[in-house]
């Protein structure tokens, strides 16, 4: 009963929308073999990664999920707009889906590009949980191609998502074999010199903070479509083609730099909305996050894929050849970037949040600093931003904190893609200003591997309501040293890159070390949405929030949601 | 009376543990599966699991470790160490702490609890107080006050550094002091400076860090009023071993 009003008030509501496709999904237990090692995981339709599901902006889709696992499950489309009871975040939008069961989702597909889709629940999504989207849009895309694959990044961990966040709660360097050495220091002794070396380990163990904490997960195999490194996952191609590439980074932790040696890459989408075409020679995407580039090849011989992970401990490689087998030299891993007293600036300035670090600053760390840190700091942080950010790069990039040890380069000496090169092709909203602004503050205590938001825990947090209708400007202040890559649910984040209306629409924004970065968001999606860090492991430790829009859209669009309430009850 | 403190204080534990026991393993998918945040955590780890030969030909076997379960604001702990002397077969020393700990700054928890001492010889049980925590320039120090249920008060100091050779050849250096505010001379502690004990332990990480195989040196010395119960007792000021062991984290 309550399908069938479901499908007549859709029908009625949005006549506009075509055919109403059918798949299904099964979420199943699967073995991973990474060429490294072989581990159990969970799959869909047997696989990890699952089938990548192809739609058509416009029609209506029907999914039905069956849960073939002995525990709660359920999928995340992950960038889709849809009423919020489709979103699939478990204790948020629905139940979830119990084991043995199967829950059918039904959702207007409003856009094209590239997206991907993943659980929402524990850490299925690290064990192999997701797969691709492909939506095909109704019209006409601004560039064309002849052939097309879905790169699809992960990094499979040969331990379950349990033990790591275990592990890292009982020690937050667990996984973290980049740390600085005994022979590092001698090395640096003799290029800086003794004292230099010494005040400069002093002042870092003086705040507790290391400079290799990059990457918190290492160990991982990177893999590309599902294969590792050794069993090279291949596209082929005719020469002359024009390829495009879908990245979709499905990574628990890892964000990678993707070059192919020996092809400019032309970046025509982020996230799934078109950008003005930018050539790059490499890109950084960022957990979560989908770029799409288009590569033209002329020659009839094989290139590599390369994505190296930000920290440098892992890579995923793949090739792009005329026919399956051939190869291309695979490049070596470049030096492990380290962060600077830089990257350390949203910590210093901010650490005040709770009276014991205020304390601990004042009596030791802001003394330490005054004496030692200052002057190291002159000697060899500023000095490595002048010579390595600065000149090389003519132009830092702005979505790093000046001086950051995390800004990257291009291996070729060429042009690395920046957030400030995205410019939307087409505006989605139009440019208004916003009704009000939200600071975030993301913070955490690396030490006790805890993360959260404006010093607040989901568990202990208040959601964050928002009004039906305002556009709202949320200010990220990243006051930690890691990269958090946030990600709202059911709405888009329109990336303030300064460039008013053609600033890029986004689902993931990721927030460098001691940067501050805007987005604005048209809140025109009732209901209720998760907020949060995509890396797994903050996710998980309570860098989350709950958003609740307030207020109602027009009656056609309420109604819409009630169907769907209907329906939810109608199948569970 | 003395012996009603630590026992209120072990009630008080439990107490304020209870909170902590609403308890979802992480690995509880079905339960967890469900959740956005994980909030309850449990470990196991031993950081000394040796065997000692010393410099007179004694022979003792020593664990130092402890289990955990709770969450970020509240953990119950169970500390354990002990001492078996391979000559006498008996125990030299076998404590088993049971406290809660709570954080107390960015770096630093407090921990309160009962420790109970059953080796070869008389038993004692104490009431706890203690932090630990990273210090600057990443000591890890712990240090705790007891009170037993004579009435004696002491105060330890442990502190450990690690230096990494590499990143999985580790040389951590260690010092545990004790001190006893009252004399206690039934189990052998004279008032003031008591004992030190100072390692140097050469460990790889052979396994992820769950398992890391080390040899190592320790340095035993007794002072003052506690030296001089120890020869009288026939026992010595002063010990060096060789140790080999492994730390252990689960």
């Amino acid at each position: 009963m309550g399908k069938y009003w479901s499908s007549l008030i859709l029908a009625l509501a949005l006549p506009v929308w075509g055919q109403a496709e059918e798949y299904n999904l099964s979420v199943d237990r699967v073995m991973i073999d990474t060429g490294g090692f072989v581990k159990e995981g969970i799959g869909y339709n047997g696989a990890s990664p699952g089938p990548v599901l192809r739609f058509k902006e416009g029609e209506e889709v029907t999914i039905n999920v069956t849960n073939n696992l002995d525990e709660m499950t359920s999928i995340h489309w992950h960038g889709l707009i849809l009423p919020f009871e489709q979103d699939g975040v478990p204790g948020i939008s629905f139940p979830g889906i119990p084991p043995g069961e199967t829950f059918t989702y039904r959702f207007p597909v409003v856009q094209n590009g590239t997206y991907w889709y993943h659980s929402h629940s524990g850490f299925q999504e690290p064990a192999g949980a997701y797969g691709a989207i492909i939506i095909d849009a109704e019209g006409r895309e601004p560039y064309r191609y002849d052939r097309e694959y879905v790169v699809q990044l992960t990094d499979k961990h040969p331990h379950s998502g349990d033990r790591i966040l275990r592990n890292l709660k009982m020690s937050a360097d667990y996984y973290n074999r980049q740390q600085q050495t005994v022979g590092d220091f001698w090395r640096e002794s003799s290029e800086q010199g003794f004292l230099a070396t010494l005040r400069d380990r002093m002042m870092w163990g003086d705040m507790r903070m290391m400079k290799a904490d990059i990457e918190d997960v290492q160990g991982f195999t990177g893999l590309i479509n599902g294969k590792g490194p050794e069993q090279n996952w291949t596209g082929t191609f005719e020469p002359g083609d024009r390829v495009r590439l879908r990245f979709i980074n499905s990574s628990a932790m890892t964000y990678f730099d993707v070059r192919i040696p020996g092809l400019k890459m032309t970046v025509v989408q982020a996230d799934g909305n078109n950008v003005q075409p930018v050539t790059v020679d490499e890109f950084r995407i960022g957990v979560a996050e989908t770029y799409d580039v288009i590569v033209h090849i002329r020659d009839a011989k094989a290139f590599t894929l390369f994505a190296e992970s930000m920290g440098r401990s892992g890579y995923a490689r793949g090739t792009l050849a005329p026919e399956e087998g051939m190869t291309a030299e695979v490049p070596e891993l470049r030096e492990a970037p380290l962060l600077t007293m830089a990257d350390m600036a949203g910590h210093m300035d901010h650490g005040d949040m709770d009276h014991s670090s205020m304390e601990g600053m004042d009596h030791s760390d802001m003394e330490g600093m005054d004496h030692s840190s200052m002057e190291s700091m002159d000697h060899s942080s500023m000095e490595g931003m002048d010579h390595s950010a600065m000149e090389s790069q003519g132009n830092p990039d702005p979505f790093y904190a000046p001086g950051s040890g995390l800004v990257p380069a291009a291996a070729n000496g060429g042009k690395f893609l920046s957030y400030a090169d995205l410019k939307a092709q087409k505006p989605l909203y139009e440019e208004r200003e916003p009704t009000r602004e939200i600071e975030l503050r993301l913070t955490g205590n690396m030490e006790r591997y805890i993360w959260s938001i404006n010093g607040i825990k989901y568990e202990d947090a208040e959601p964050i309501r928002l009004q039906y209708g305002e556009r709202v400007r949320f200010k990220f202040v990243n006051e930690t040293m890691m990269t958090h890559p946030m990600h709202l649910h059911g709405m888009w984040s329109i990336l303030d890159v300064g460039e008013g209306k053609w600033n890029p629409i986004k689902h993931v924004i990721s927030v460098a070390p001691a940067t501050t970065v805007y987005m604005e968001t048209e809140v025109d999606a009732p209901g209720e949405w998760a907020f949060h860090c995509h890396l797994a492991y903050h996710h998980a430790a309570g860098m989350f929030r709950k958003i609740i829009v307030e207020g109602g859209p027009d009656e056609s669009v309420k109604s819409l949601t009630k169907a769907a309430e209907a329906q939810d009850g109608g199948e569970s | 009376m003395m012996l009603r403190l630590p026992l209120a204080v072990a009630c008080f534990s439990l107490a304020l543990a209870s909170p902590a026991t609403t308890w979802a393993a992480p690995s509880d998918g079905g339960h967890n599966a469900h959740r956005h945040t994980v909030n309850s955590f449990w470990g196991v780890s031993l950081e000394e699991f040796e065997y000692r030969y010393s410099d007179s030909d004694d022979e003792v076997a020593v664990w130092d470790g402890d289990a955990f379960f709770g969450s970020d604001e509240l953990k119950f702990r169970w500390i354990f160490s002990g001492e078996w002397e391979e000559a006498h077969d008996a125990f030299e020393s076998l404590e088993n702490q049971f406290v809660v700990q709570t954080p107390i700054s960015d770096f630093f928890d407090a921990k309160a609890g009962v420790r109970i001492d059953t080796p070869e010889g008389p038993d004692r049980v104490y009431g706890v107080l203690g932090i630990n925590g990273l210090a600057p320039y990443w000591f890890e120090v712990d240090s705790n006050l007891y009170v037993s249920d004579e009435g004696d008060a002491s105060i330890d100091l442990d502190a450990e550094y690690e230096l990494l050779l590499t990143n999985r050849l580790i040389l951590s250096a260690s010092l545990d002091v004790l001190v006893a505010l009252s004399s206690d001379r039934e189990i052998g502690l004279g008032k003031g400076l008591s004992s030190t004990e100072t390692g140097l332990r050469l460990g790889y990480d052979l396994i992820d860090r769950s398992f890391s195989p080390y040899l190592g040196i320790v340095h035993e010395r007794k002072y003052g009023d506690t030296a001089d119960i120890a020869r009288t007792s026939g026992g010595s000021k002063e010990d060096w071993f060789a140790v080999v062991g492994a730390r252990l984290m689960f």
